[in-house]
């Protein structure tokens, strides 16, 4: 079991967010978070007085999978979020101990099965 | 069509007035009054005129918070920026040149009054609006408030992501050409006007729908915003970020329509504009009752925004009529401006990204409004107004007559407006460029093309914004200072 964590630019989400539908991966969760990397910082104006920014906004997405489906994931990732530009971001990939599913109990592996029907479960509920 | 008797009549009307009514510019009056000269009817009228004016100026803010509140919160200060930018430029524009063309003498293009300057009796050369003996400068700037709010409408469907130095081109072409021209023809006494016979009081045609088709030209070279349509071509909600602030937006200008509408009789001694008043108000409450409906029906919620739009499409549509029609039309002009702006929208979402609705609730409801004349103007007011045909609408006269020098306004005024800001606006494409780059627009305008946030604290992390924070590679990191407040964990 391992966890990917990876911070790209907010229009990356979408496709990245599509593929792994397809694949069978809907279980994620995002955050916006602000950071710094190599990117510039914006300077902002205000009636004279300048204000320089360093910490970007960028989503972070977080999800949990089987070890044999890591590579997927993160392929999806650099796929979708790679610009050729700095500010495109960074994945992590980091161990997991266990998990749990809260409704049956379950714990392992199992609880990260991929779901190849999930495009078409999201697509009927859309 | 009777050209010759509403011509011989408009120009029986402009000598009339000059003979009966003394001479009214500011210095003039001034004299006039010194020597004891000068009737109390130009004092009433010109206050009526200059509040009436005040009123329309600041729907500036409407259109502002409108405008605001449909944009996202990336793209909120842009729109203080072109609004105070925007009403500025048409100030000088209008006063150099606008209102000569606009006003002026002439059947195709006004040709005196440029810079306010050397325009002999007021009465006689800005003969149109004789029937009033308001000063010279309170109708100016009435007139003047009128081209920034066409003007205002042009912006609403280029919202995030047009680049800011659009605005200024086309408001210089704006104020000084297309607006004076297009208005003239329909009520600044031109040939639409006189020798046609079309009726538009205070500008479904010649405020609301020229704003509009500038709107429409500006959209079609500017393409939607990034994200509006999906692979599969469906669009997408975009929402803006702020309903409260589109509300305020609303009933700015609601309220500023009691100044457009019954401000347009120039005039407060006749009593006119308080009847012209109530016949607005009844038309925008039928407006916002339809429309809520028409959207709890095809939508299945009671949508906020289109009891919005409901709103200003019957504002809009009631604009020429309402010193036409008789109190019982009001309502049911409003009411089917609040049924025709919701579909319209929801028809042209499918290919046109308009963001705030301009094209529906300036140009259809504008169309409406105009054409509503042709079957609504009772006799006694086409009379009164002495434009159009003394029968009346269709529903008085039988005949299609004015419903016929409405719909050829409405196609002239059109074509005209369309080519001229569809050629300038292609010309600024070439040159200049319409759109921001991809980035600048994901960004969004307020940082992109004004360098600040029109909310900071959403866009700078908190440790920044209060200067905690130091430049990467600075070594010189203040050690915080200690808080009273801390407590140690024991």
């Amino acid at each position: 079991m391992k966890k990917v964590e990876a911070f790209i630019r907010h229009e990356a989400f979408e496709p990245i967010r599509m593929e792994l539908l397809d694949l069978g991966f809907p279980s994620l969760s995002i955050m916006e978070v602000k950071g710094s990397g190599r990117q510039k910082g914006i300077t902002e104006r205000y009636r004279g007085a300048e204000l320089t920014n360093y910490l970007r906004p960028k989503v972070k997405i977080e999800c949990v999978v089987a070890s044999g489906d890591v590579q997927t994931v993160v392929d999806t990732i650099l796929k979708h979020a790679r610009t050729g530009s700095i500010g495109d971001g960074k994945v992590f990939v980091l161990p997991v101990d266990d998990a749990y599913r809260i409704r049956t109990g379950e714990s392992g592996e199992e609880t990260l099965q991929a779901h190849p029907g999930a495009a078409a479960d999201a697509e009927r509920v859309a | 069509m009777r050209v010759k008797t509403t011509l011989a009549r408009g120009a029986a009307i402009g000598s009339a007035a000059a003979l009966a009514l003394p001479a009214v510019a500011a210095a003039d009056s001034l004299e006039a009054y010194n020597n004891g000269a000068l009737p109390d009817s130009v004092a009433i009228n010109s206050l009526w005129v200059i509040v009436a004016g005040m009123v329309v100026m600041f729907m500036q803010a409407g259109f502002a918070f409108l405008e605001i509140g449909f944009s996202r919160g990336k793209n909120a200060g842009t729109v203080i920026a072109k609004i105070l930018t925007n009403f500025s430029i048409a100030a000088i524009m209008y006063s150099a040149i606008g209102f000569a063309f606009a006003f002026g003498p002439g059947d195709v293009i006004g040709s005196d009054g440029f810079f306010l300057r050397d325009y002999g009796d007021p009465q006689e050369t800005f003969a149109v609006m004789g029937l009033s003996d308001a000063t010279i400068e309170s109708k100016w700037f009435f007139q003047f408030a009128f081209c920034a709010v066409s003007l205002a409408i042009v912006w609403g469907t280029t919202l995030e992501r047009v680049k800011f130095g659009v605005y200024i081109i086309y408001a210089i072409v704006f104020a000084g050409v297309i607006y004076p021209v297009a208005s003239h023809w329909v009520f600044g006494g031109g040939w639409l006007q006189v020798n046609v016979g079309m009726q538009d009081f205070a500008g479904s045609t010649a405020v609301h729908m020229i704003g509009a088709t500038g709107a429409l030209a500006v959209l079609l070279l500017l393409g939607p915003r990034r994200g509006k349509y999906g692979a599969n071509g469906k669009p997408r909600a975009i929402p803006g970020h702020n309903m409260p602030l589109f509300g305020l937006g609303v009933l700015i200008l609601w309220l500023g329509w009691f100044g457009f509408n019954p401000g347009s009789t120039l005039n407060a001694q006749d009593g006119r504009f308080t009847e012209v008043l109530i016949i607005t108000q009844l038309a925008a409450a039928a407006g916002v009752i339809t429309a809520i409906i028409t959207a709890a029906w095809k939508t299945k919620s009671i949508d906020i925004g289109m009891a919005g739009n409901g709103a200003i499409g019957a504002l809009v549509a009631i604009t020429a009529p309402s010193g036409y029609v008789e109190l019982w039309a009001a309502p049911i002009i409003g009411a089917v401006a609040g049924v025709i702006v919701p579909l319209s929208i929801y028809a042209i979402d499918k290919k046109l990204d308009d963001p705030v609705g301009a094209l529906s609730a300036h140009g259809i409801a504008g169309v409406w409004g105009t054409l509503a004349c042709g079957f609504f103007t009772s006799p006694r007011l086409a009379q009164y107004n002495a434009f159009g045909d003394p029968d009346g609408g269709l529903l008085y006269s039988g005949e299609l007559t004015q419903l016929g020098y409405q719909a050829l306004g409405i196609v002239v005024v059109f074509a005209f407006v369309f080519t001229l800001s569809f050629g300038t606006f292609w010309v600024i494409k070439q040159t200049y460029g319409l759109r921001v780059t991809a980035e600048e627009e994901d960004a969004g305008l307020d940082i992109s093309e004004h360098g600040m946030y029109g909310y900071p604290e959403q866009f700078i992390p908190a440790p920044e914004l209060v200067g905690y924070a130091v430049a990467p590679g600075s070594r010189d990191v203040p050690a915080p200072a200690p808080s009273t407040r801390e407590v140690p964990a024991s």
